[in-house]
């Protein structure tokens, strides 16, 4: 990633990446076009912020006449204004466009990204992962499709019974056994050993097989998906050549439940030292207006990632033109 | 004692891991959508080479190691200790065994060669691309095969054997590539 300065003006993406990138934003649009779902716009400059505890929102200062200087955050993703229109009765919706979460930079991050999320009334979680596979074969052409459940993917490809239930030492013990050295995590810590066991020793594996959904998440992890009779989330995440392309929420519809999560993430937040986000209360509101959010489902698919693997490459500055060294 | 957070990682970043001086040859930030990230780091131990990975939590800190790349010229070695001087402070240094390894074949009186320095003691010596030595023994060759087709194995005034031409004669200077060890031409003069 170290480049001459002076080549600093020149696009990392090469004229026919672009031409790619351009193609594949055209085809969402024309899939989501002949579905009847219909694209918009959502604000950049929020009064409110995502409390995900491991979201960085960027924010700014807008100066409103008669008002004065308000701070407004720029959207971690579309979620919040596109679940207020669906409370307003407005229908199928998606947005296709810049999102911004602060630190993330790497071969697979950018500050700002493109985002495409949708929602779809009356889809359950399956559905939902139907009409995803649907859209990335329309994308990246035929694909094989592998879908398991959270707990099959950890005894397919970790070896490990009952991801669910188990404690933190099966999951730190496989970490051992592969070989894999980690520092700074809580020898009790369950959920941050199981997410290393997935990204240290199974998603690396995923790369051999296509697409893959991951579906029926640990309830601690369930961000605002529903939650299934049996106690997991009702969410997916999807993998492409190993990498974590899209995530899917058979959404959560109560109110009490969106305040409940949002208070319990600010109280982490606070507990680890982080700032707390102002909540989105026109959304709070939104969910107990008019019989609030009807049962629908939705999906964040990282648009920059998609491209990459239209393309076959490993770094995201291959598809955009000015990433953040350079814009 | 200076610390780095993950957040000031990069590459070439020299710290300390279970005492030991490292080097960071690669960072690389996993950041899941919805979860902690982690740096995934690949590293060099400056004492053993070893290149390992080691997966940070985000926010950790570690010590940084006083490491700083010198270069150093070669006085001479008592039998224990290789002795090097700054020829700019003429501070001097002794590089013991561990520090300087195999290539001890290589070091020429008076040459100028890289020393890794770790809290002031040298921990890796590299000795010039380039060195003169005498040959002090090797097979007579064909005094008219002046094309180098041929080859035989010699001895140099460090024990260092290298593969020379048949007409290279005992008492002769040669130049020896130090990182293949291949001999490179007869010394001029």
């Amino acid at each position: 990633m170290s480049h001459a300065p002076r080549d600093d003006w020149r696009p990392t993406a090469t004229q026919a990446a672009l031409q790619k990138r351009a193609r594949i934003l055209a085809d969402l649009r024309a899939f989501f076009h002949a579905r009847g779902v219909m694209e918009v716009e959502v604000p950049m400059l929020s009064a409110a912020a995502a409390p995900d505890v491991h979201l960085r929102s960027l924010s700014t200062w807008v100066h409103r006449p008669g008002v004065g200087a308000q701070r407004r955050w720029l959207p971690t993703s579309p979620e919040y204004p596109l679940k207020r229109l669906l409370c307003a009765g407005y229908g199928d919706v998606y947005a296709l466009g810049k999102v911004f979460r602060d630190g993330d930079e790497s071969r697979r991050h950018q500050p700002e990204f493109t985002l495409l999320e949708w929602y779809r009334l009356g889809f359950d979680l399956q559905a939902m992962m139907d009409e995803t596979a649907a859209l990335l074969q329309a994308i990246l052409g035929p694909q094989p499709v592998l879908r398991l459940r959270y707990d099959e993917l950890f005894a397919r490809f970790a070896g490990i019974e009952s991801a669910y239930t188990a404690e933190a030492g099966v999951f730190r013990r496989a970490l051992t056994a592969a070989g894999k050295e980690i520092a700074g995590v809580d020898p009790e810590d369950t959920l941050l050993w199981r997410q290393l066991v997935l990204t240290e020793i199974i998603e690396p594996q995923l790369a051999a097989h296509g697409v893959v959904f991951v579906w029926g998440w640990p309830r601690e992890e369930a961000a605002l998906a529903a939650l299934s009779p049996e106690g997991y989330a009702l969410r997916f995440e999807v993998y492409v050549a190993g990498m974590e392309l899209a995530n899917g929420y058979e959404e959560l519809r109560e109110a009490t439940a969106y305040a409940q999560r949002f208070a319990q993430w600010n109280r982490t937040r606070r507990r680890l030292g982080r700032p707390e986000m102002p909540v989105d209360a026109r959304l709070l509101e939104a969910l107990q207006a008019n019989g609030g959010l009807p049962a629908c489902s939705g999906v964040a698919l990282g648009v920059d990632r998609l491209v990459m693997a239209a393309l076959g490459v490993e770094d995201i500055e291959a598809v955009v033109a000015f990433p953040v060294a350079r814009a | 004692m200076a610390t780095y957070s993950t957040s000031e990682f990069r590459n070439g970043l020299k710290f300390l891991l279970d005492g030991q001086p490292c080097v960071i040859i690669n960072n690389e930030i996993v950041q899941p959508g919805k979860g902690q990230a982690f740096n995934r780091v690949k590293y060099r131990n400056l004492i053993t080479g070893r290149v390992l990975e080691k997966t940070f939590k985000s926010g950790e800190k570690v010590e940084a190691a006083d490491v700083v790349d010198t270069e150093l010229q070669y006085l001479y070695n008592d039998g224990e200790f290789w002795h090097f001087m700054d020829p700019e402070t003429f501070d001097q240094y002794q590089a013991g065994e561990a520090a300087v390894g195999d290539n001890a074949k290589w070091l020429v009186e008076q040459d100028i060669c890289s020393v890794t320095l770790w809290n002031g003691e040298p921990i890796a010596v590299v000795p010039p691309k380039q060195v003169t030595l005498e040959v002090v023994e090797t097979d007579p060759g064909l005094k008219g095969d002046t094309a180098g087709t041929g080859g035989k194995p010699a001895t140099l005034s460090t024990g260092a054997v290298v593969q020379v031409p048949l007409f290279v004669q005992i008492g002769d200077k040669v130049v020896v590539n130090t990182q293949t060890g291949e001999y490179v031409s007869r010394a001029k003069g």
